[in-house]
């Protein structure tokens, strides 16, 4: 690698040379790697037996990318990040700006203003796909990602299986609503201690366990309610689900049922619409979102928060200062889960519709993915990550463009898991500490600064 | 009696296609101490690999002896995934190497995600259905033990027995150990650790292919999603064996398969996982480090 930075004729020839040779054997390697699954395309004849579609030209059309961007990898991009890397290290440290250091307080302003503004720019029917898919889509994975954070970011317990309290919140509000007719303000905190209990249950037998230990029961406790829930059909209806959850009201003044005499749109005289609903939604899951980021940064303040971060970098050290490891880990399971059942049973009343099918394993697996990716115990990196990945697949439903391009056949939405799983690859590689690299300590010795990611432990729970 | 030495047929066969799955779990962990939340999917692709041979060798040649299509399959996809798994590591784990330990974890997630995707973009969302390859049965003292049972349990025996001596009485076995216990010793003592590495994954990802081809053999069905289930069950027996140990997860495996045979034989079967997973629960709170595995010391 020494050699991509000089600018000698004689090393340009050798790296030109190099990335032929490397593309070349990246095509072979490619070859290998796609011909049987992209040559060759099971499908069904009218008697429905397999048969074999040959596809040389897509498989050509691979195999062409693997080379060109091997080649382009090799000549091109690495020398030139290489030379980036060097001039960065030696430029001084920038002044971070305006923008930068203020930034969770003008993200919080945004999304304050951000309904209205939807409102207003594609009018109140349209505006509907923005708050809804986006905007609440978004803040219950921040949510969601903010709770498994306490676990994983500042405990650094490895749980697996953190859709499972999600469930338990959904489920505990469609079921306690549509069977005794609760209403949604007295449920939410009613799932969030449901969720929070069960976290103490799941937490208990695993107290003992370590790392990947810990990781297959908590994977396993996650799919054992994912099961009874498919299973115990007399109570959760199976895989049907449950249906024609009650809609939230605003506090009990105002409904949003169509036909209620306090409705929000006859109360206040506007014509019909579900936008309201999803309005109020959006602000509710903001709230929601605030409270969660309020109790963590104060926890993290507070000797429980002390004792959760004590236990992340040495459980040992911990332990002999007389700090009390099983209450530790337990408060850590129970407010983790908590905030995993006020989610939940948000979810619940947005979607108006629970099943099994919303709780799989890759649930669980795109949370971790957020917390990891936003960087561990970072509460702002979390938020950026949770927006990109989840906005970013999001985006894909709507290029209908592609379609012209590809053809009518073709459906972005098929691409969306694909795009997200190499997405969660590219971005682990290109940022191993996640998108926020720098943590702020809580304690410190006259001068508070930020201290890289890489300083801090993950823990060996 | 005879049902309950039927189900132990049964279950026996299952444990064998965990137990060559959890091997390669194991082997990984063992190794780099990452959980290679991939290795299900690498799985169903030797599976599909095998689909595709098997498709591929009818179309080309019409009728071909079974034992010959078999043993074609299995090399095929040995050769595919080991492939596969080969690029997989070099593109995804080998630049977290020196990371923290959860990095690898989400680009192995990331990956087990788009391995399937990938499969379902290009080879369709359907359930693959080939027609039964081996149907004879045998009738021994009033238990049917079909030929597919056999063919499984003594390909795996015999793989397992490959495997044994390899990882004990060769050079690249030794050096594989050595890697294990001490990766910066084992590379001061001129031992070429990345190549080990790799050598590892494909080893694993062969096979995990065994393991595919035998499980469309015998069920006769894959789809993309196969290897989510046979994935984590695998890798729960890995770790009910005690993760890192060999012997381990091939113990693991057969004792998974049984207890998932015996339950849905005796009990409901819709609660079959559960059963699974609650067991592998209660061994590890008396036993937290697995059945094999030896508890992991602490130094201050």
């Amino acid at each position: 690698m020494t050699n991509t930075t000089s600018t000698t004729a004689g090393a340009d020839g050798n790296l030109m040379a190099r990335a032929l040779r490397e593309a070349f054997y990246a095509a072979i390697v490619a070859l290998g790697l796609f011909i049987l699954f992209v040559g060759l395309k099971t499908d069904q004849n009218i008697l429905n037996e397999l048969i074999l579609v040959q596809r040389w030209g897509l498989l050509a059309i691979f195999v062409a990318i693997a080379a060109v961007g091997r080649f382009l990898s090799v000549a091109y991009i690495r020398p030139w990040a290489a030379a980036r890397k060097a001039t960065r290290a030696a430029a001084p440290a920038r002044e971070a700006n305006f923008f930068v250091r203020n930034f969770s307080m003008i993200a919080v302003a945004f999304l304050i203003i951000y309904p209205p503004l939807m409102v207003g720019l594609f009018g109140v029917q349209s505006s509907l796909k923005w708050v809804d898919n986006f905007g609440i889509q978004i803040l219950i994975y921040v949510m969601l990602a903010w709770g498994l954070n306490i676990v994983v970011g500042l405990a650094g317990l490895l749980d697996l299986g953190y859709v499972a309290f999600y469930a338990v919140g959904a489920y505990s509000y469609a079921l306690l609503s549509s069977y005794f007719g609760l209403s949604f303000w007295l449920l939410l905190p009613m799932a969030g201690i449901l969720a929070a209990l069960w976290g103490m249950i799941l937490g208990f037998p695993v107290l003992r366990l370590k790392g990947d230990y810990l990781a297959i029961v908590t994977l396993a406790f996650g799919e054992i309610i994912r099961l009874v829930l498919i299973n115990w059909t007399a109570v959760t209806k199976g895989t049907f689900g449950i249906s024609g959850i009650a809609k939230a009201s605003v506090f009990g003044i105002w409904s949003f049922d169509v036909s209620a005499t306090n409705n929000f749109a006859k109360v206040f005289g506007l014509p019909m619409s579900s936008a309201y609903y999803k309005i109020f939604l959006f602000y509710l899951a903001l709230a929601l979102c605030m409270l969660t980021a309020f109790v963590t940064i104060r926890l993290r303040r507070m000797p429980i928060g002390r004792a959760w971060e004590a236990l992340r970098e040495d459980e040992i050290a911990c332990r002999s200062l007389g700090i009390n490891t099983v209450t530790t880990k337990l408060t850590a399971f129970a407010t983790g889960a908590m905030f995993g059942g006020f989610a939940g049973s948000f979810f619940a009343v947005r979607q108006g519709f629970v099943s099994p099918e919303s709780f799989v394993f890759l649930e669980s697996a795109i949370i971790l993915a957020i917390v990891v990716l936003g960087g561990m115990g970072s509460l702002v990196g979390i938020a950026v990550a949770a927006t990109v990945m989840i906005g970013g697949t999001e985006l894909l439903r709507e290029m209908e463009f592609l379609k012209h391009i590809f053809g009518p056949d073709f459906t972005p939405e098929l691409y969306r898991m694909l795009i997200f799983g190499l997405a969660m690859i590219v971005v682990m590689v290109w940022k191993p500490r996640g998108f926020v690299g720098s943590r702020e300590p809580t304690a410190f010795l006259r001068e508070r600064k930020s201290v890289s990611g890489s300083f801090t432990k993950e823990g060996h729970g | 009696m005879e049902y309950f030495v039927q189900q132990l047929v049964n279950g026996l066969t299952l444990g064998s296609i965990y137990g060559l799955i959890a091997i390669g779990y194991t082997m990984v962990y063992g190794i780099i101490g990452m959980v290679n939340f991939a290795h299900g999917d690498i799985f169903m692709l030797g599976g599909f690999a095998a689909l595709i041979v098997y498709l591929l060798l009818v179309s080309l040649f019409g009728g071909v002896p079974i034992a010959l299509a078999l043993f074609i399959m299995i090399l095929v996809a040995m050769v595919m995934t080991g492939l596969w798994n080969w690029v997989i590591e070099k593109m995804a784990y080998r630049p977290l190497r020196g990371s923290f330990r959860l990095a690898p974890l989400i680009t192995a997630i990331g990956m087990s995600i788009a391995l399937s995707n990938f499969i379902q973009v290009t080879q369709g969302p359907r359930n693959k259905p080939i027609p039964s390859m081996v149907s004879s049965v045998y009738e021994v003292f009033g238990i049917s033990i079909s030929l597919k049972q056999i063919i499984i349990v003594l390909v795996t025996a015999v793989l397992l027995t490959i495997f044994w001596y390899i990882v004990n009485h060769t050079p690249l076995g030794r050096a594989q150990r050595a890697t294990e216990q001490d990766r910066k010793m084992a590379a001061l003592l001129g031992i070429d650790v990345d190549k080990t590495i790799s050598i590892t994954f494909v080893m694993g990802a062969a096979l995990a292919a065994v393991a595919g081809t035998m499980y469309l053999m015998y069920y006769g069905v894959i789809v993309f999603t196969d290897g989510f289930t046979p994935g984590v069950k695998a890798f729960t027996a890995a770790v009910l064996g005690g993760i890192g140990s060999l012997p381990g997860a091939v113990l693991g495996g057969l004792m998974i398969g049984l207890i998932e045979s015996l339950w849905s034989a005796y009990f409901t079967i819709d609660y079959k996982d559960v059963a699974t997973f609650s067991i592998l629960a209660v061994v590890l709170i008396f036993k937290p480090s697995g059945i094999l595995g030896r508890p992991e010391v602490e130094k201050v």
